[in-house]
């Protein structure tokens, strides 16, 4: 396991960049977040962009009700949030079934590989399944070198075949945080 | 618990999309959804039979992407509380073309008419203008209706808000579609765009 690199430019990892590039390829405009530090590079960029709309919640079902909105409107979205967060959308979720609408969101992983925090573990230990449940399909990337073609795959299958699907960011690919005092 | 006073819901509806401008209109979850289609089917409805707590949200997604449209979002006290947070998340975006109109019987009419939390203490007005919309107001006649509808068509200025205290009376359902991807495609159509 390795620790989460705080904010040295130099030991930025690429695969932020790479998953800004394919949202831009998809043209994407509405994106909704929840904060989370596994995706702070990638709203960093989200919110310097002229073509997107980075969109700060206060919850994160409050994104898929967004997303709904702004495909009935006519622009692509993508939701940011982290494990904890997708537990706060269940109902929410109805709506990607109701409306068949390509809802993507991608994910960054908490609770698993080398945690600390153990009121993670819960509902990063679930993220997945419960995803399913909501019919949700899920794909995951856990090395660096896969980000770009896991993001792409999940991109198409939402925007084209209006899949809704859950790109999971491994921790492992992340980092676990590092608690010091 | 029907007041003489209070507004009829019917009345306000139908007063705010008269002459829509090419408005979309998001009804949230319950009798507003009713109400809108009572007031007359459109493309541009929005119906919703679910997703308690989004209709706000839905309506700033699609502000966002139609800029020069007028986005209304007509829901219930119910449903704007258990969505409170989406009040702050608009008043950080401040798009011009949203409106939102809460249609406040101060109970959750489709269960059974239990009080909710506008009857006791929340001031939904107040919230809306401490989350950063200014224009927030509380509507309590037909001509503050009145005003408020002309306004409202303008997809600019905004986001704005309006608390109308409505009676309580439970009216017959109108029903309206509820097969999502009727409704979601019919309204991307008359904005141009296609099924995927």
């Amino acid at each position: 396991m390795h620790a989460r690199t705080e904010t040295a430019s130099d030991s930025q990892p690429a695969w932020p960049e790479e998953i800004f590039s394919t949202l831009q390829r998809f043209d994407v405009r509405q994106v909704p977040y929840v904060p989370d530090a596994g995706h702070s590079q990638l709203i960093e960029r989200v919110l310097g962009s002229s073509t997107m709309r980075g969109i700060p919640l206060t919850t994160e079902e409050e994104g898929v009700a967004l997303l709904l909105g702004a495909w009935a409107g006519g622009q692509r979205g993508v939701l940011l949030m982290q494990s904890s967060g997708v537990g706060n959308c269940i109902n929410m979720l109805s709506l990607t079934q109701v409306f068949r609408f390509p809802f993507l969101t991608l994910v960054t992983m908490r609770g698993e590989w080398g945690e600390f925090n153990p009121w993670q573990v819960p509902m990063g230990s679930n993220t997945q399944a419960a995803f399913e449940l909501c019919g949700v399909k899920v794909l995951r990337a856990t090395h660096p070198e896969e980000v770009r073609e896991v993001v792409e795959a999940g991109a198409a299958q939402a925007y084209n075949a209006a899949t809704p699907t859950a790109v999971l960011l491994s921790q492992r690919l992340i980092g676990a945080k590092v608690f010091v005092k | 618990m029907s007041k003489a006073n209070l507004l009829d819901r019917r009345a306000v509806v139908s007063h705010l999309l008269k002459d829509r401008n090419g408005a979309i209109a998001v009804g949230g979850l319950g009798a507003s959804t009713y109400d809108i289609a009572a007031a007359g089917d459109d493309d541009r409805n929005f119906y919703l039979w679910g997703g308690m707590g989004g209709a706000v949200m839905i309506g700033l997604g699609l502000a966002l992407a139609q800029p020069k449209l007028p986005v209304i979002v007509i829901t219930g006290d119910g449903e704007m509380l258990m969505g409170l947070g989406s009040l702050a998340t608009v008043g950080v975006q401040k798009p011009a073309n949203l409106s939102i109109v809460v249609l406040d019987n101060e109970a959750y009419g489709e269960t059974g008419g239990q009080v909710s939390h506008t009857a006791a203490s929340v001031d939904l007005v107040g919230v809306a203008r401490a989350c950063g919309i200014s224009d927030s107001r509380a509507i309590a006649t037909m001509a503050e209706v009145e005003a408020f509808a002309a306004s409202l068509k303008e997809a600019s200025r905004g986001p704005r808000f309006a608390n109308a205290k409505i009676d309580g009376a439970n009216l017959e359902r109108v029903l309206s579609n509820r097969d999502g991807t009727f409704i979601v495609n019919r309204l991307r159509g008359s904005l141009g765009h296609q099924p995927i």
